[in-house]
């Protein structure tokens, strides 16, 4: 059997790093709450069936009798106009609110992060026209360009998910691109050109991953962001389509009710407003991680 | 000179940028739905309608010529008809700017004067208590929905409070009472221009709470944004001086340091105004608010796609109007940005 070699250097590397988050993370109570929000929430959504009290009413499976109850020791925080447990709703809500925030953000990621390398590595007429197109997009208030595009296309999730890829690849385009352009007169990226190798090799193994760590923080942001423009358009009837729980559907729903039903709109209201909060913290804490000031 | 190539390049990227959203909205209009025609005259259409607004649009021709016209009609205001409304959406809009600017404005108005002041001390008091209470507030502001803030707020002040209004810009007796000559579409102007006292304390009252939860968002985004201006003002060379000098720290912090921090904090200001925007939208829903938002909430319901389309336009417009503004402003008080 033939040990792993681990090379000391690496180690004590990795051991700082770690010994560096783990300082940033304890000295400041609120990235420490986030963090232990977000897991929860993670947990949340993966185990949802299990941990939902009423998983059946979560999914949209409606209960005639129970309609309007105020909070209780069977419904923690009530029920809706439907009879349905809101604890559960949100419980099975969490997981398309998790779901989909990342797979947007990821497919812009995805989308605008090599475009942007590719503007500020070849620089020229090419990041021209790729940032001129770049500012075509960022011209419009995101989710002003998200309904007309989910209009376009018709209601739906999947619908809205792509109108919301569409106005937020931009961003990622313009971090990628700044990085590169400060990585253009480097001496690796100048090395590998003078060895001749080829452009795509140089944006996918030297540039790109150097924009890791600004992309990470604007993703974990935008993390947050995306839920509540995900709540927003579903808020407006463009999103997720009922009976499927969402969270923005659901104070949609509760507005109606909310001057003497006040728990239908709240609880998941706050729902999106603590999940926000804890993304936006932990983008401000990964700044601070990756922030080459702080180490010391 | 330099000032001048400046505003003049400028202004040929907003020309260049809005040339840039017709292209977009033209392409959603006519090319990403599979029927136009039909999205065009709703979901009732006879296909003798469809046969009318195909010639009308141009729709049977190619696709330059079709741009040509859309942009024609633009030019001319022309953004269609409302397919609930059967009017001219240029005129429903025109009908619902003063509503929403009021909203936008007096927003924008409570978010500057709350914004800028909390991004101040939380910069001099930085890392203590005061400082970490502040941003806290901060970033709770950019994570608030709108959607859901305004109906906290409706709770509070007026189910349990009793002291602010549930919704709309006046109360509806009021237009027997104290009827409004209608000036300018702002009500807050208007009654004043007419002596109007009820009114414009009722209308007033009516703007706070909507005003307040569109604010929330930026007040957020411009105190972080002032207070990292101010931290990184407050340890450059200039400012040291200052101190050693002698000079009180307020007028160190407040004539001083805040003049350059100002530029960032406007960028941010411009910035806003267009989240502003959709902001309103569900602003206005909430509190009932007959501005442009409702128009267009509405309009996504009903599917009235012309409405949609039009409103996108006009808000990008509005947006690159705003953020040009905001630029030529940002030239006139600081003049390293016509620099480069």
């Amino acid at each position: 059997m033939t040990a792993i070699p681990v090379l000391p250097p690496a180690k004590s590397e990795n051991t700082r790093t770690a010994r560096h988050v783990l300082s940033v993370v304890m000295r400041d109570p609120l990235s420490l709450a986030s963090t232990f929000i977000i897991i929860s929430f993670v947990l949340l959504a993966v185990f949802a069936y299990q941990v939902a009290p009423y998983p059946e009413e979560g999914a949209g499976k409606t209960h005639a009798s129970n309609t309007l109850l105020s909070p209780s020791a069977d419904h923690w925080f009530g029920t809706d106009k439907l009879g349905r447990d809101i604890l559960s709703r949100i419980i099975v809500g969490a997981r398309p609110a998790l779901i989909i925030p990342i797979g947007v953000v990821l497919f812009a990621v995805l989308l605008g992060a090599p475009l942007g390398a590719l503007a500020g590595h070849k620089g020229g007429w090419l990041d021209e026209v790729i940032m001129r197109i770049t500012d075509l997009f960022l011209a419009f208030p995101s989710l002003l360009l998200a309904m007309a595009i989910a209009s376009a296309l018709g209601r739906g999730l999947d619908k809205a998910a792509i109108a919301l890829v569409v106005s937020w690849w931009p961003w990622y385009t313009r971090i990628a691109r700044g990085v590169a352009v400060s990585l253009r007169e480097r001496y690796f990226v100048e090395a590998a050109q003078a060895i001749g190798v080829s452009d795509a090799v140089i944006i996918f193994r030297h540039i790109l991953p150097n924009t890791i760590s600004p992309i990470l923080v604007q993703a974990t942001v935008d993390l947050g962001t995306v839920i509540l423009a995900m709540g927003g358009l579903a808020f407006l009837g463009l999103g997720t389509q009922p009976p499927s729980p969402d969270w923005g559907l659901m104070v949609s729903d509760g507005r109606i009710y909310f001057l003497d039903q006040w728990w239908i709109a709240t609880f998941p209201g706050l729902a999106i407003f603590v999940v926000v909060l804890a993304f936006n913290l932990l983008g401000d804490t990964l700044r601070d991680i990756f922030d080459p000031r702080q180490y010391k | 000179m330099q000032k001048l190539e400046f505003f003049l390049r400028r202004l040929g990227t907003s020309l260049f940028v809005l040339i840039g959203v017709s292209v977009i909205t033209f392409f959603l209009a006519r090319i990403v739905p599979a029927n136009p025609a039909e999205l065009y005259i709703g979901p009732k259409a006879r296909s003798e309608d469809i046969a009318r607004v195909t010639k009308q649009l141009g729709l049977d021709k190619p696709l330059p010529i079709q741009y040509f016209i859309y942009v024609t009609d633009l030019l001319h205001g022309d953004l269609g008809n409302s397919i609930s409304t059967k009017r001219p959406i240029t005129q429903e809009l025109a009908d619902r700017i003063p509503a929403t600017m009021e909203l936008l404005f007096s927003g924008m108005f409570f978010a500057v004067l709350l914004g800028v002041p909390l991004g101040v001390l939380s910069a001099r008091s930085q890392g203590k208590s005061l400082d970490l209470a502040v941003r806290t507030l901060s970033i709770a502001g950019v994570s608030m929905p709108a959607f859901f803030l305004g109906l906290i707020l409706q709770i509070f002040f007026f189910r349990s409070l009793h002291l602010l209004p549930l919704a709309g810009r006046v109360t509806g007796e009021l237009r027997f009472t104290d009827p409004l000559t209608n000036i300018t579409g702002f009500i807050l102007l208007d009654s004043l221009l007419t002596s109007n006292w009820v009114t414009l304390k009722d209308a007033f009252l009516h703007l706070i709470l909507p005003s307040l939860t569109l604010a929330a968002y930026p007040i957020g985004l411009i105190a972080r944004m002032t207070r990292a201006a101010m931290l990184e003002i407050l340890e450059q060379d200039y400012i040291r001086t200052a101190r050693a000098y002698g000079i009180r720290q307020r007028i160190v912090i407040y004539l001083y340091a805040l003049k350059n921090a100002i530029s960032p904090t406007l960028t941010v200001i411009g910035l806003t105004f267009a989240f502003a925007l959709t902001g309103t939208f569900f602003v206005e829903i909430i509190f009932d608010w007959p501005g442009l938002g409702m128009f267009t909430v509405r309009s996504l319901l009903s599917l009235d796609y012309p409405a949609i389309m039009g409103m996108t336009i006009f808000g990008a417009t509005g947006y690159v109007v705003i953020n040009l503004v905001v630029d030529l402003l940002q030239a006139w008080i600081d003049p390293r940005v016509s620099l480069h």
